[in-house]
């Protein structure tokens, strides 16, 4: 590690007796005893991770056809039955030869370095929204798959604890420590030139053609500072002067005198009547509950099915009955034999989706906090159609 | 450098001003007086008069609505989804050096957690004499120290790499915060726990969905590293970590675990998902850096910039911006007017601590022509913060992350200012 100018600076200030010391401490004798020992079914519940070696790898197999089916029920739904990842979702496959290319792909084939890596992610953060779901065995399972899908297997092909070393990516050799400090250092440590370190400039690209950047509504970049000259006329008047929309949903009662008018469903169609007298405070909490829905449910005005439908009006509205959704057979039976979306079948539904209607492909856990699903549904109900 | 506010060009102006008579600096409080009487002073006010807030009117205090402007911004189409994304600080608002919790970028792999102290437990196993579980008040047992770092993401400026791309340096600069932590170093607790002889990198994973487990070599865990439990001076927020994170001085913000649970000692790096997939920098040649931990020197100007530009017209005008290296401590800002041909150097003002922001002021007398501003900081390695196409001519446009080049700003004539980049 001592290439590293890190260390390099931390040696030489030590040398010139210069040390800083921001992390100095009294000097203690010995441990304090604090803390206890770990158990070791402790450890295993937790130390989950599995080394470039296999170092950590838990015993189990699975092939490339089971992993095509666990892969279509709990990974599908973002990543695309072929690993090919829906809208801009991570692509798992694919890519090769693409690194030199100006939009490289980076998949398992094309870019990861280690297997270790593909078993030790999917079992401990996949799948999204759902993370330490997928069974040990699962787990080999998909990894085989994402191997075949990678045209790096076979389709008989199974992965277990046994052959998992065996394995070599593709890229394996593509990546090599940090060198800025032999690379790039010595051409970057040099005098300041002060005057006339270049011949004149001109523009050359400008952010403004892009026109990317998140604008008020005056057009301007967000969050651009107003005028001080202009401001105090507004703060004459806090109750006719709407604060700026989006500090409408964050702050918590900028004017008191606008409150009820705040019940916010940014971007939504007008709500139904029969919500007006909806608790405000349970629909603003709801909406915060919302952004864990809101990965794969587009809400408000123009929006698009996504990785789930749209959920404009889904209370009141029959099971998978959405325009242009793929629903699993499960909903349409469910919205064929009647079955409506009102707060008792949302609640039961979020409470436990893949208990209340098996084999749906929603990849998520469900919300534990009863307070949480009623918020949400409230917030449901203040969406318009 | 020194700490002195008045500037060569400063006295120049009023030398000027009082030749030229007054009346000749456009601006809303002088246009004001010229019309007769301020009423704001002649006629009694209603704040002057009767009673402001009780105390208690806020428990706990949020800024004046006036500033309701000043918050986190995202830009939504950078991920697919809010609860594996990011947001900007709008260090175009802010001044000084500490970023208050409330407003300082989050990036969060799998949302923010709600985790009490009650329910925390951090877990150190692996090469180890005696595996241990801490509970909360374990760590609050031990030793603590107190450091001031900044924390950089290390995508930050990553949508610039292919040229100037959005409009503000909250949007371009603003995946950093810099905050006073107080906490208990790493190394007490891994000596607590004795490491083996065998054990050479350090491993960090969240109690979240995510994990986001990220390695460290022995020598930087026993180095800086901190547990930290308090940020400027109160607990840290939800979205930063509570009720403990970890602080790693200099080194890219990914390794900042939030939440954390479990501290591992391993004789190789694990190779997790975010120390491959994601946060390794490719190059040209189609092969790819790993371990790019450190965070280069850079600058940038906070103001002006475009979403704060010039209103006040020709005359006194205050640059100021913000400097930092994770490789040690800032030791010179210099500001450019034309794009980079002449330069002269800013005053640091306050402390330059080691790997934290340095802020850093120039006063001109803006003659109302067009300007090309940058700002190029250097720190007591003797690097010197290179353009953008310095870094490119090395690593090509798709390395992602690190990008540290000098910012360009366009401020013209009628004080507006846009990003640009020029050659």
């Amino acid at each position: 590690m001592s290439k590293l100018p890190e260390f390099r600076l931390t040696a030489a200030l030590v040398a010139s007796g210069l040390m800083l010391g921001s992390l100095v401490t009294p000097a203690i004798a010995g441990k304090l005893g604090l803390g206890r020992e770990a158990l070791p079914e402790e450890i295993a519940a937790w130390d989950l991770s599995v080394l470039p070696d296999g170092k950590g790898l838990r015993p189990g197999s699975g092939d490339v056809a089971t992993g095509e089916e666990v892969f279509a029920e709990k990974c599908a739904a973002c990543h695309g039955e072929f690993a090919e990842g829906l809208d801009s979702w991570p692509v798992l496959a694919g890519g090769e030869g693409s690194l030199t290319d100006r939009r490289p792909v980076k998949t398992i084939g094309s870019y990861w370095p280690y297997l270790s890596t593909v078993w030790d992610y999917v079992h401990r953060s996949m799948p999204f929204g759902a993370a330490q779901t997928v069974s040990i065995d699962e787990t080999y399972a998909i990894t085989a798959f994402l191997l075949y899908s990678n045209g790096l297997v076979e389709d008989d092909f199974v992965l277990s604890h046994e052959n998992f070393t065996d394995v070599k990516l593709p890229n394996a050799d593509g990546f090599y420590p940090d060198d800025r400090p032999q690379t790039e250092y010595p051409l970057f440590t040099k005098e300041p030139c002060m005057s006339n370190c270049v011949a004149p400039v001109k523009v050359t690209k400008r952010a403004i053609e892009l026109n990317v950047t998140p604008e008020d509504s005056d057009g301007r970049p967000a969050g651009s500072l107003p005028p001080i000259g202009a401001q105090p006329d507004k703060a004459e008047a806090p109750a006719v002067v709407p604060p700026p929309a989006e500090t409408q949903v964050a702050a918590a009662s900028p004017a008191p005198a606008a409150a009820p008018a705040q019940a916010p469903a940014p971007a939504a169609t007008p709500a139904p009547a029969s919500v007006a007298t909806a608790d405000p405070a349970l629909i603003e909490k709801g909406m915060t509950v919302f952004k864990k829905c809101a990965a794969c449910h587009k809400v408000g005005e123009g929006a698009k099915n996504g990785t789930g439908p749209v959920l404009n009006g889904v209370v009141g509205a029959k099971v998978g009955a959405v325009d242009g959704f793929k629903y699993s057979k499960v909903l349409l039976d469910a919205g064929a034999g009647g079955m409506v979306w009102d707060a008792a079948t949302l609640d039961a539904y979020l409470t436990d989706p893949k208990g209340f209607l098996p084999k749906n492909k929603m990849a998520f856990a469900g919300i534990k906090k009863e307070d949480e699903r009623a918020a949400v549904i409230a917030y449901l109900a203040s969406l318009g159609k | 450098m020194t700490d002195e506010p008045v500037s060569q060009s400063r006295r120049g102006f009023l030398r000027s001003t009082a030749l030229a008579g007054a009346g000749l600096v456009a601006g809303a409080a002088s246009a004001r007086a010229a019309a007769g009487p301020d009423p704001k002073i002649t006629e009694v006010q209603d704040w002057a008069s009767s009673f402001g807030d009780a105390v208690d009117a806020a428990p706990y205090g949020m800024p004046i609505r006036f500033e309701s402007h000043v918050v986190r911004r995202n830009v939504e189409w950078l991920t697919e989804s809010p609860v594996s994304s990011i947001n900007f600080t709008p260090i175009h608002a802010l001044e000084g050096t500490i970023t208050p919790q409330g407003c300082a970028f989050e990036r969060h792999h799998s949302g923010a957690i709600e985790l009490s102290k009650q329910d925390f437990r951090l877990m150190i196993n692996g090469l180890v004499e005696k595996p241990l579980v801490f509970t909360f008040e374990d760590l609050l047992r031990f030793p603590r120290s107190v450091t001031t770092a900044f924390c950089e993401c290390a995508a930050n400026g990553g949508m610039e790499w292919g040229g100037a791309q959005l409009e503000g340096c909250q949007y371009t600069q603003g995946m950093i915060h810099n905050m006073e932590y107080t906490g208990v170093p790493l190394r007490l607790l891994l000596e607590e726990a004795g490491v083996k002889p065998e054990g050479k990198w350090v491993y960090a994973e969240g109690a979240d969905a995510s994990s986001n487990g990220r390695s460290m070599p022995l020598e930087k865990a026993m180095d800086d590293v901190m547990v930290a439990f308090f940020a400027n001076g109160e607990a840290l927020r939800k979205e930063h970590g509570y009720p403990a994170r970890l602080v790693v001085p200099g080194w890219e913000g990914n390794m900042w675990v939030k939440w954390l649970r479990r501290i591992a000692v391993y004789d190789q790096a694990v190779e997790s998902r975010e120390e491959t997939s994601k946060y390794t920098d490719l190059m040209p040649d189609g092969r790819a850096r790993k371990w790019t931990w450190v965070m280069d020197a850079k600058s940038v100007i906070t103001s002006p910039s475009p979403q704060v530009p010039v209103r006040h017209g020709k005359g006194p005008l205050v640059i100021t911006g913000l400097a930092w290296s994770g490789n040690g401590r800032i030791t010179r800002v210099d500001v450019s007017l034309d794009g980079g041909v002449n330069w002269q150097p800013a005053r640091i003002s306050g402390d330059a601590k080691p790997k934290a922001l340095t802020r850093f002021h120039l006063d001109i007398d803006w003659n109302g022509e067009e300007m090309l501003l940058q700002s190029r900081a250097m720190d007591d390695t003797g690097y010197l913060q290179p353009t953008k196409d310095e870094l490119r001519k090395i690593r090509g446009l798709n390395n992602v992350y690190h990008n540290n080049g000098i910012q360009t700003w366009w401020v013209k004539a009628d004080g507006e200012v846009e990003n640009v980049e020029v050659a």
